[in-house]
């Protein structure tokens, strides 16, 4: 878990949109490593975790723009590459896992040929070696009956076994580093339960990096090693996920007591207080 | 007696020959003035039977009674000053091209009710809406500033019963706690009764006198507030599901 270099180092990073009105910073200099472990991005809608974790992979269009001091990814400069090296990390050194499958697999092609596509095509192997890969990567996220789901259709499936296809087709590369933007928050609390530690198990096992982003708190203080809390576009709090009770700042105490408790009081949910010195600092 | 009264409730989907029994047997009833939840993973049925109650599935066996009434098919006009729902996605549930103002005035034309501008602008500070708003569309509008349209416009006939299908689901957790508290303090001041629908025990257990966990379109367990809170439940499956909980994670034991 501990390497000595980090896999992932990202110094200053920004994400801004031109629009009409003047640009929007939707990321402002973020920074953060990541070693072979679990790292939680957690915020509320437009806080930008989400174009943290594409600006890593580049996958920002224009009018958006990607800026950083430095983002090093083993080694390599991602600011610096090529178009075409980019294509070589994406997927193959980093995966991503999209918040939603309804809308990240593709409708009119069945889960086997969405699975074999890119061995079929990039590694250039057969199609029963392919299709063999693919339905064990299928049983590698539990899915019970694989070659079923193999001549399935997305809309056939359901929303978690559509986000565990997503999943194993993400995993059939063996990326090094994978970012999961919300992977389960489609998701039942039990298939949740079970799709973390699927994840787990690969980080696990494999050693590969995890960036997990999540709008839930409680999932990423249970799941990760480390959480950044994010407030429109900077990090406000980096904390060890066990201590995030202990949470300093006033934006992360907030996030946890809006939620409701089992067992806990009747009264009003107390609000999120944006009035804060901290809050002024981050519109500046 | 009871206010909402559903008996052996069975709704049986037919596709392409195939019949699905998306609620199996169930039975519950709710209290005036209570908040009574429904639990339970997707495709449990817990849904279904809000939209059976409101007569938007084919329902195959059973009775649901309000007041003690039968409830007529199809529904009528009666029933709908008497309940509303609320849905879960207020991007779907708005009308993308209908100003707030005319969502919201909208009941009452078709109930041929008088006032409809000063009601619309009595349900906009309601709902905690600045009455700015009323022209605006719902695109111009956030998630949580739709929701609170759509409980606007819920209560624009002035029903005593909501049903509420995962009325926060799709909100940020700071948001969730505003709408939750909107959602209490009408109860509170309208006397409204509930039937809510959430996969989110903790939410439900804020909101909730009563909730019923579901699953595969069965009844699997009735808890109070105190007995969920306690863990006091005795089935397999309500146990898994609090263990599951989100909430959990947060205990200092750490999942224990």
């Amino acid at each position: 878990m501990t390497d000595a270099k980090p896999l992932l180092q990202v110094e200053n990073l920004r994400v801004t949109f031109e629009t009409e009105t003047g640009p929007v910073k939707a990321v402002r200099g973020v920074s953060f490593s990541l070693g072979r472990e679990r790292l939680g991005i957690v915020g509320e809608s437009g806080s930008g975790k989400t174009m943290t974790g594409r600006a890593v992979l580049r996958l920002i269009r224009p009018p958006g723009r990607v800026e950083a001091d430095s983002m090093i990814f083993d080694g390599q400069d991602l600011m610096a590459a090529s178009d075409r090296e980019m294509r070589a990390l994406r997927g193959q050194r980093i995966g991503m896992v999209m918040q939603d499958p309804k809308y990240s697999l593709n409708p009119v092609m069945n889960v086997g040929d969405q699975l074999t596509e890119g061995l079929r095509q990039r590694d250039r192997i057969g199609r029963v070696e392919a299709r063999a890969k693919a339905i064990a990567a299928l049983e590698a996220v539990h899915i019970r009956d694989p070659e079923r789901v193999m001549d399935a259709f997305p809309h056939e499936l359901s929303g978690g076994m559509g986000q565990r296809v997503m999943i194993a087709m993400m995993l059939i590369p063996e990326p090094d580093l994978l970012i999961a933007d919300e992977p389960t928050s489609a998701l039942d609390v039990t298939v949740q339960a079970e799709v973390l530690s699927i994840l787990d198990n690969l980080v696990r096992d494999r050693g590969m990096g995890l960036i997990f982003i999540s709008h839930d708190l409680r999932l990423v203080s249970r799941f990760c090693d480390r959480v950044l809390v994010m407030y429109k576009g900077q990090v406000v709090e980096e904390i060890a996920a066990g201590d995030l009770l202990a949470a300093k700042h006033p934006y992360t105490q907030g996030l946890l007591n809006c939620l409701p408790r089992i067992g806990g009081a009747r009264g009003p949910l107390p609000g999120l207080d944006r009035s804060g010195d901290w809050a002024k600092d981050a519109t500046a | 007696m009871s206010l909402i009264e559903v008996e052996n409730l069975t709704v049986t989907f037919r596709v392409k020959g195939r019949a699905v029994q998306a609620v199996q047997d169930v039975s519950l009833s709710v209290d005036l003035r209570e908040s009574y939840g429904l639990v339970g993973e997707s495709g449990s049925g817990k849904s279904t039977i809000l939209r059976a109650i409101c007569g938007m599935a084919p329902v195959t066996a059973g009775t649901i009674r309000i007041d003690g009434e039968t409830l007529p098919t199809p529904r009528g006009r009666a029933f709908s000053r008497q309940v509303q729902m609320v849905f879960q996605d207020p991007y779907a549930s708005l009308h993308p091209r209908h100003t707030i103002d005319r969502t919201l005035s909208e009941p009452l034309a078709i109930h041929g009710l008088p006032g409809s501008d000063a009601k619309v602008v009595k349900a906009l500070e309601d709902v905690g809406l600045p009455t700015s708003f009323r022209f605006r569309y719902p695109h111009q509008l956030s998630g949580g500033q739709r929701q609170r349209v759509a409980i606007a416009r819920a209560l624009m006939l002035e029903p005593s019963i909501l049903l509420l299908d995962e009325p926060t689901s799709a909100l940020d957790a700071s948001v969730q706690a505003e709408v939750l508290n909107l959602l209490n303090r009408l109860r509170e001041e309208r006397g409204l009764t509930f039937l809510m629908v959430s996969h989110d025990l903790a939410v439900i257990d804020h909101m909730c006198d009563r909730v019923l966990v579901m699953q595969n379109g069965r009844a699997v367990e009735e808890l109070s507030r105190d007995a969920l809170a306690s863990a006091q439940m005795t089935t397999d499956y309500a146990r898994s599901l609090f263990d599951a909980s989100a909430d959990r994670m947060l205990a200092p034991a750490r999942g224990a």
